[in-house]
């Protein structure tokens, strides 16, 4: 029979065991001017795996807040407002949370997927054997890599959402408004700050998604079941810090 | 503790300060090494000591600790009680890291399945910065496939290969380091009759050619017979026998003698 205090106890311990892989892999980051060929490649499977998906989304997602806000502000007559409140409403929030969550399902997936496998099939004893550091040879550059190209995406993502919710402000017979007018509102509207403090934002969901990914992977034991858990265990507990996380840095950034 | 004991040794990636083409085989001393997961003690006090030079092959049924003797030898665990010393110097200290170079074929092979077999084999090499320039790499490469009768696979990616040939890999990528000593876990493991010979036939060229100190985890007897200056037999956690292939074949201790009937039996 488990006592109730046990689960409290591996969570603290995996977030304590969490905290050193990533003071390990930022202490590696030292050694990242040996290691760029690695980190691009990270970058670009990024890139690759998430900038078409991102694009759709992004231009819904933008659609969607200027079709449900603008259609209420006409009530009212104030819908050229509504650049503003897309634009502000895409860089504050929905760009890098949204953006980091694909990045988790399509990017973080298959990082704890990939070291799950190395660590089941022994090609990370294979490696400490060649003393050769996983946490330098493996996580450092999905760190770098995620929190180097989580703002680049946000910043797509945002720009992306913002042409969605003008071609919508546009077409739309009951808000209406050029295109031209949506957009002047929304550059006078949005600062630099706003878009800084989402990308400060979309730079710590990448520390979770690349931490919390290869952290699972790495203690992942067994065989091919587990590497599926694990892959489950990482996207749901990246969703989960992503979530927590995106309150704190608002609370911090913005309030 | 040991978490951050292993984490230190793991994290110290330096290559040995000598020259790349300087082998010195080293000795192996294990001395009342024990270890327990959980309620299980799977080794119950290991004495066992090996010579700079010599060939030694583990046998023993499945589950005994034959596999995690290899890796407490290779730093891979930390013992509850008594020591793996390799040249000396404790197996878990970054230092024994620092002087001597020391490679594992694993009994899956370990292969990394995202690389080519040339970048697998040429993988310390690279990461060690061992060679300024790329040919001098691939030269190498290429000699330790040669060495294993893989020549022209360099280009080849693992999901490719048989289980015979992903060994074979595993063998030149141990060779690639120009290793001090070489541990083999289950060399000849499901592989069948015909391939195990060539597996066994590579390891003993390798020890005629190179002098390797080599430690050979296996219950292929035929393939201890052929290959080892020594056996030993584990049971139970414990070393149970021990000496020339010639005395373990006479040994009188019925757990030796039903071992080696029950494997040799066609």
């Amino acid at each position: 029979m488990t006592r109730p205090i046990e689960p409290m106890i591996r969570v603290a311990r995996a977030t304590g065991e969490a905290l050193f892989l990533l003071a390990e892999a930022v202490w590696a980051c030292r050694l990242a001017p040996l290691n760029l060929p690695k980190i691009f490649t990270q970058m670009a499977e990024i890139g690759v795996a998430t900038l078409p998906i991102t694009s759709m989304i992004a231009l819904f997602i933008g659609g969607v807040l200027a079709l449900q806000t603008g259609s209420v502000l006409a009530d009212f007559g104030i819908q050229g407002t509504l650049g503003g409140i897309v634009g502000v409403s895409m860089v504050k929030e929905l760009g890098p949370v949204m953006t980091a969550i694909l990045v988790t399902g399509r990017m973080g997936s298959a990082m704890a997927a990939e070291i799950g496998a190395m660590s089941v099939y022994q090609e990370i004893d294979a490696l400490k054997t060649m003393n050769i550091n996983p946490v330098r040879f493996l996580v450092m550059p999905r760190l770098l890599a995620t929190v180097m190209a989580l703002p680049v995406l946000v910043i797509y993502a945002d720009v992306i959402g913002w042409i969605g919710g003008g071609i919508v402000s546009t077409v739309n017979h009951r808000i209406n408004i050029p295109f031209r007018l949506y957009m002047r509102n929304l550059t006078d509207t949005v600062d630099f700050e706003d878009i800084t403090n989402g990308l400060i934002k979309a730079m710590v969901f990448g520390v979770i998604i690349a931490v919390t990914c290869c952290y699972v992977g790495l203690r992942t034991k067994g065989g091919p079941r587990e590497v599926g858990q694990s892959v489950t265990k990482a996207v749901v507990v990246s969703f989960v810090l992503i979530l927590i996380f995106d309150y704190i840095v608002t609370r911090v950034l913005f309030l | 503790m040991g978490l951050f004991r292993r984490r230190r040794a793991a994290s110290d990636e330096r290559a040995p300060a000598r020259r790349y083409d300087e082998s010195t085989p080293v000795g192996v001393e294990i001395r009342g090494l024990e270890k327990r997961y959980g309620d299980k003690r799977v080794l119950a006090g290991v004495d066992l000591a090996v010579a700079p030079g010599e060939t030694v092959v583990i046998i023993g049924g499945s589950g005994q600790g034959k596999s995690v003797l290899l890796r407490h030898i290779i730093g891979l665990e930390a013992a509850d009680a008594g020591t793996a010393l390799v040249g000396g110097l404790p197996s878990v200290d970054p230092a024994m890291r620092a002087r001597y170079r020391i490679a594992m074929v694993f009994q899956s092979s370990a292969l990394f399945n995202s690389m080519t077999v040339g970048e697998n084999v040429g993988l310390w090499l690279v990461e060690h910065h061992v060679f300024r320039r790329p040919e001098e790499v691939d030269a190498v490469v290429q000699r330790c496939l040669a060495m294993v009768g893989l020549e022209g696979s360099a280009g080849l990616t693992p999901a490719t290969l048989s289980g015979g040939m992903k060994k074979r890999v595993a063998i030149a990528r141990a060779l690639a380091m120009n290793p001090d000593l070489i541990l083999y876990d289950e060399p000849t493991s499901e592989l069948d009759p015909l391939v195990s010979d060539t597996i066994s036939r590579v390891i003993v060229e390798l020890k005629q050619r190179l002098r390797l100190t080599s430690l050979i985890v296996s219950h292929d007897l035929r393939m201890a017979f052929a290959i080892a200056d020594r056996i030993a037999m584990i049971h139970e956690g414990r070393i149970i026998a021990e000496g020339a292939p010639q005395a373990i074949r006479a040994d009188h201790n019925p757990l030796v003698r039903r071992f080696i009937a029950a494997e040799l039996q066609p």
